[in-house]
């Protein structure tokens, strides 16, 4: 395996020269595959993305120490909804989209089934992100992401039309992440021309556990032709699929009520139960957050690990069963974000929000055991980028994932639902520190791949990074939870300073996250020049499919 | 009795507990992984072991909750509860009404409050003077919110939305406006 690690060589060219041509040449973006060109797309446009979340977060988290004159209690909720869905549509999705449509290829040896879908995924995701946080900037529709009927239709406080242009964003980017599950589900079963006719069947039903299934009751056990980071990518994939069909569902339903109010009519919004509206979006929505990304995530671990240390995975066939758990367990784990509403049947909060969410501190906790195992007997290792970050991925969910077991108890959830404990501990450190350092792994390990090997600029601009993620993401996420537990709100505005010293000590832990993220972009434009970057979106000269150029 | 600072207290003690003892063992981890070491296996057993513990943890939670904090009980049979003292509650416009009486609450009663929404999804919070948090409940349209609360300590309890209602319910705020007394 090739690190990346950075030379510390003293005789380097001027901070100029050095932004516009790269480090040592920088990247050679005609030298590029489509392939190639297609993923770096995602990741960079994922990382701009991050960068408009990291602002936001700051903005909010100084909003919280002291009132911005300039921004207006409209605008900071407009900010409040815009900003968990450019983290996650924006900013995740691209980043994790991008990175797979290069594993799938790269792990099943065979060209992806079309790289104009991925481009069309590419630009629906980045358009539709763009669309509903501008609609959202000008307009301040502030229905937030939890969308709690009838609020999205409540046009007595948001502009129809603003919220409609907001809808169809996320409608877009339901659009172009249903092309990517194609283009997964397509990948993983075509057989590409001139190819020995593949087992499409076959291999869709190894992907998605349906063989290790089945190999329960065999007493021939059949070998599994899907490798298991590519397994997780379809099982995740069949959420990514199950959520957009239910954001779409009811982005079209609260387009109607927009649309016929901009035609003069206003329909009634009792017409939709609050409370069954609730449940299915949480179904929904819970699918991101309790599935795919745990699904995701897993099977890049898996996948780092292997890297690594180029070794089989430990207890591989165990992961494997446990990656097909974790997918049954987030369509019915739904109810725990339900603990509080009292109409609710208790049955459904005992056995939904309690127990099936009590395995995912099993399902997690294998992965995590799976990935320190499989690192631990490939013993010495190098601390590489890619391991470090893997390391302070795996200890960011091994933080959030208790936490939010905790809050899914009915005695604990009574006085912590919507607190800052939530989004503290749970939520924030399992996005930044959990799903971001392991990003950023994977990016550290792609990165000699999708670069054809341009050397990393600075490894103290790394290193910066990585302390300013770990520490300020804990950090943040453990002020923000102890407000949490002396009684402060979320999604509410505190005007007295009852929380001040939390949110002073919260929001230099986000300025060390925000700082860590600066110097992980410059590193990144210093390593491939701002020519190189800008060259990743021409056509790629290249006429292949291949995924990295032949020569 | 316990109450809701008790148990947010015990929840601060384990959970800070838990971080640095997780914290530790990564700190430890990836220091041991960088050198050479008498062993590198890992046995199924510790494999399996770890399981066991996960599985245990993760169920006996609830259990432990379930019987060591009183409003898990008192919420999961209220149907079957007559209370001694009822406070029907209104929410519209991002304004609670309420009950034209004073709230005044007799120390170790069981009080329900019955909070009726008549346009959109809001929250129903009881804080103390310091801010914290007494309980809370979501306040859905169409549907009944009732929860029973016993309370045990002489205070006056601000009502707040503990739910996003649009930006103008941030200022959904009562403050005094339940009073508990003849605790001794």
């Amino acid at each position: 395996m090739t690190t990346n690690t950075a030379p510390t060589s003293s005789s380097k060219p001027g901070f100029f020269t050095t932004l516009i041509d790269g480090n040592e040449g920088g990247l050679k973006a005609n030298g590029l595959t489509p392939a190639q060109k297609l993923s770096l797309r995602f990741v960079v446009v994922g990382l701009i993305y991050f960068g408009f979340a990291a602002i936001e977060g700051m903005l909010m988290r100084i909003y919280q120490i002291e009132i911005i004159s300039f921004i207006g209690v409209e605008q900071y909720f407009g900010i409040l909804t815009a900003h968990p869905l450019v983290g996650i549509f924006g900013s995740s999705y691209m980043i994790v989209f991008g990175a797979f449509l290069f594993v799938i290829p790269f792990m099943m040896k065979k060209p992806l089934w079309s790289l104009k879908v991925g481009q069309a995924s590419f630009l629906l995701i980045a358009i539709g992100t763009f669309t509903f946080w501008f609609s959202g900037f000008i307009s301040h529709y502030a229905a937030l992401y939890t969308l709690y009927w009838p609020l999205p239709a409540d046009f007595d406080q948001f502009s129809a039309l603003g919220g409609s242009f907001f809808i169809g964003g996320i409608a877009l980017v339901m659009v172009g992440s249903l092309l990517f599950v194609l283009n997964v589900f397509k990948s993983i079963a075509y057989t590409p021309e001139g190819w020995e006719q593949q087992p499409a069947g076959a291999l869709l039903s190894s992907a998605l556990g349906f063989t290790g299934l089945a190999n329960l009751f065999r007493k021939e056990k059949k070998e599994h032709l899907v490798p298991l980071p590519v397994a997780a990518i379809a099982r995740g994939s069949v959420d990514v699929a199950l959520n957009a069909i239910i954001i779409t569902f009811s982005g079209v339903l609260i387009l109607v009520y927009m649309i016929w109010h901009l035609a003069g009519v206003n329909l009634a919004d009792t017409a939709i139960d609050a409370l069954l509206y609730k449940n299915w979006y949480w179904w929904g929505l819970d699918l991101v957050a309790d599935g795919l990304v745990l699904v995701f995530v897993a099977g890049t671990w898996y996948l780092l690990a292997t890297l690594i240390t180029g070794k089989k995975l430990f207890m591989q066939n165990i992961a494997r069963a446990a990656l097909a758990v974790e997918l049954i367990v987030s369509w019915t784990v739904w109810s725990h974000h339900l603990l509080s509403d009292q109409s609710q049947p208790a049955i459904l909060k005992i056995l939904s929000g309690e127990l099936v969410t009590a395995f995912e501190l099993i399902t997690q906790g294998i992965a995590i055991f799976v990935t320190l195992a499989t690192l631990w007997m490939a013993r010495p290792l190098k601390m590489t980028n890619e391991l470090k970050f893997l390391l302070g991925g795996l200890l960011g969910f091994g933080l959030a994932v208790p936490a939010g077991i905790m809050q899914a108890d009915m005695g604990l959830n009574r006085i912590l639902h919507n607190t800052q404990w939530i989004i503290g501990p749970h939520v924030h450190v399992a996005i930044i520190v959990g799903l971001g350092m392991t990003l950023y792994a994977a990016i550290y390990a792609l990165w000699p791949l999708l670069t054809n090997g341009v050397k990393l600029y600075s490894q103290w601009m790394a290193n910066v990074h990585f302390w300013g993620t770990l520490v300020g993401g804990i950090g943040m996420g453990a002020f923000m939870g102890m407000a949490g537990l002396q009684g402060m709100l979320r999604r509410t505005i505190y005007f007295e300073g009852e929380f001040t010293p939390y949110m002073w000590l919260a929001g230099i832990s986000g300025a060390l996250i925000l700082i860590g993220f600066v110097f992980f972009m410059l590193n990144i434009i210093m390593s491939v020049g701002l020519k190189g970057l800008l060259g990743i979106f021409t056509k790629s000269k290249l006429d292949t499919k291949d995924l990295v150029p032949t020569d | 009795m316990i109450n809701s600072h008790d148990v947010l207290w015990g929840q601060t003690l384990l959970y800070t507990a838990y971080v640095v003892v997780m914290i530790s063992v990564i700190i430890w981890f990836a220091y041991s992984i960088t050198k050479e070491g008498k062993t590198s296996k890992v046995s199924k057993t510790f494999f399996w072991s770890f399981v066991a513990v996960l599985v245990v943890v993760g169920f006996s939670l609830h259990l432990v909750t379930y019987n060591t904090i009183p409003w898990v009980k008192q919420d999961l049979h209220r149907g079957d509860t007559v209370a001694d003292q009822q406070f029907d509650i209104v929410v519209e416009n991002h304004e609670f009404i309420l009950p034209a009486e004073d709230m005044v609450v007799q120390c170790n009663e069981l009080i329900l409050f019955d909070v009726t929404s008549n346009d959109l999804t809001y929250g129903f919070g009881l804080f103390r003077d310091n801010n914290s948090m007494v309980m809370q409940m979501q306040v859905v349209p169409g549907h009944r919110n009732d929860i029973l609360w016993k309370f045990e300590e002489n205070e006056s309890l601000t009502i707040r939305s503990t739910e996003y209602s649009g930006p103008e319910g941030f200022q959904m705020i009562i403050p005094d406006a339940v009073n508990v007394v003849g605790c001794s």
